[in-house]
């Protein structure tokens, strides 16, 4: 790739800003959104960087809305901290499935793109619903973009991507399941139901791409003896995403 | 000496007696469940929780007596379609008899947890009045019948929810059991899209597509774009199939009574 003189010395410019603030920021205390190294999120995210192809288009201004963070986030509490929460989780899942279809596993069926590609496109769905909504009723309580960690999955092998989204998706039900009596406004326990349930139908595709014509899609080790689903509890949940997560994430008030 | 056993026989004399062992030591009580025998006590104490709650809250029985309708009518159809001789193909047999393992757990609970306010089991017809005379012969007609039970079934815990958020306690057994119906739904409509040669039909739900004519009021309003009191058309500037797949719709319980009647032979 090759740029006119000027691009890159914008670009020039803006990592050099970007490189002051992480500098300076690095003392600050409490203070949520610093800058991110736009190259190492860029690496994080797998995709591959040269010098000089960050033809970003900077603007003298702070950090763009859309830079993940670093550092740690609160969710909030109440009903906010529920949709926080779930925000969160589908960040996750939204940038899993990104990634997925970006770089495919060796030997991805025709009919496993299709099936990924429209989880894909259901979990950004979900994280810009969540974003809009957040950003309408409780403005200055929404958390930023997180800055995910998917360094320990392997995403050219089918066993090790469908194992990731078997977890994402059981962990999402789990999490709706956990928390959904937790909401004390009608209209976000409806909205929460009306995700929890194709989160529930990712979870049984996937686990049948993992074994076919088998109990799995709604296994025992997933539903148990009274044939219920798991609900399981923010924190632990939160422990158990926090592997592919950089941004630290708490939520101990989450529904309180 | 079993604590259980002994609450449930002061419940028929007094039936203020969880309320008081509550008042006296509600957390030494219900810490004596300990998680091994968390599992076989749930439903008695959980029995308890509801019987207790009939003061309170008697649109819970409501709910779980209208949940109990279609679980039983789940129930009875799975078990049905198991045990008929050439139907389901060997390959098929172990979703199916997952399936039904859970729908049998869900009448378990339910019954359990209502006691003497459990409705009793009604007689079905599954041919739906002729729609569906070969679903018990024809392979493609029950795995038909099947994804559009389940559906329904989600759709319907899900228009619940609402009803139940005065009751923590029943409103999360609801959600676990919301979920595993759609994980059914999903798989039964994978199978479908195989075994009626549909290959546009996905485990989830697009726009208002009924999977076959005869199921259409199973699917009214899923192509639903308004969420939030917001219309979400073009959001993540994704198409209006995408979007509509990602969300699942509620149905009223006299909607979902109204597909459910013509399976009901006799209350």
């Amino acid at each position: 790739m090759s740029f006119d003189g000027r691009k890159e010395n914008e670009t020039f410019i803006a990592m050099n800003k970007i490189k002051n603030s992480i500098n300076n920021s690095e003392k600050e205390e409490g203070k949520i959104s610093s800058p991110v190294d736009r190259r190492f999120f860029l690496r994080s995210a797998g995709l591959a960087v040269s010098a000089g192809a960050l033809a970003i288009a900077c603007k003298d201004d702070d950090v763009v809305p859309m830079d993940p963070v670093a550092g740690t986030v609160d969710l909030g509490s109440g009903d906010v901290g529920v949709l926080n929460y779930a925000y969160a989780l589908e960040q996750l899942e939204a940038a899993f499935y990104t990634q997925v279809i970006a770089t495919p596993y060796s030997g991805m069926t025709d009919a496993e793109k299709t099936i990924l590609t429209d989880i894909r496109d259901h979990e950004i769905i979900h994280r810009d619903f969540f974003k809009a909504a957040l950003t309408k009723a409780a403005p200055t309580a929404i958390i930023p973009a997180l800055q995910v960690n998917f360094s320990t999955i392997d995403f050219t092998k089918r066993d090790a991507v469908l194992g990731a989204a078997k977890l994402f998706e059981d962990t999402g039900v789990a999490a709706y399941n956990g928390a959904g009596n937790m909401i004390k406004d009608t209209g976000y326990l409806l909205l929460a139901g009306k995700i929890v349930s194709v989160e529930a139908r990712h979870a049984s595709v996937i686990r049948d791409l993992l074994n076919p014509k088998s109990a799995d899609f709604a296994g025992d080790n997933v539903v148990d003896a009274n044939g219920f689903d798991q609900a399981i509890d923010p924190a632990t949940i939160l422990a158990a995403v926090k592997p592919y997560l950089l941004t630290t994430v708490t939520g101990a008030n989450v529904g309180k | 000496m079993n604590i259980f056993k002994i609450i449930d026989e002061l419940q028929k004399v007094d039936g203020d007696v969880v309320g008081r062992l509550e008042h006296a030591s509600r957390r030494h009580f219900m810490n004596r469940m300990g998680s091994k025998i968390a599992t076989i006590a749930a439903p008695m104490a959980f029995a308890t929780v509801v019987n207790k709650a009939y003061a309170q809250s008697a649109g819970a029985i409501d709910v779980l007596n209208f949940a109990l309708t279609l679980e039983y009518l789940e129930d009875e159809f799975y078990k049905a379609g198991n045990a008929a001789a050439n139907l389901i193909p060997a390959t098929d047999k172990a979703i199916f008899a997952q399936i039904g393992k859970h729908e049998t757990a869900h009448v378990a609970y339910l019954v359990k947890a209502l006691g003497t306010k459990a409705i009793a089991k009604p007689t079905f017809d599954f041919t739906y009045g002729g729609a569906f005379a070969d679903v018990f012969t024809n392979y493609k007609t029950f795995v038909a019948v099947s994804s559009a039970l389940e559906d329904t079934g989600v759709r319907a815990y899900k228009g619940q929810a609402g009803a139940l958020i005065a009751d923590p306690t029943i409103l999360k057994v609801a959600l676990q059991v919301h979920s595993v119906e759609a994980r059914h739904a999903a798989i039964a409509r994978r199978l479908f899209a195989v075994v009626n040669a549909s290959p546009t039909t996905k485990a989830w739900i697009t726009g208002k597509e009924p999977l076959i004519a005869a199921v259409a009021p199973i699917y009214a309003g899923e192509d639903n774009m308004t969420q939030g009191g917001v219309d979400i058309t073009g959001l993540a500037s994704k198409t209006n199939a995408a979007i509509s797949e990602a969300f699942d719709e509620p149905l009223t319980k006299e909607a979902v009574l109204a597909i459910a009647t013509p399976f009901i032979k006799k209350m």
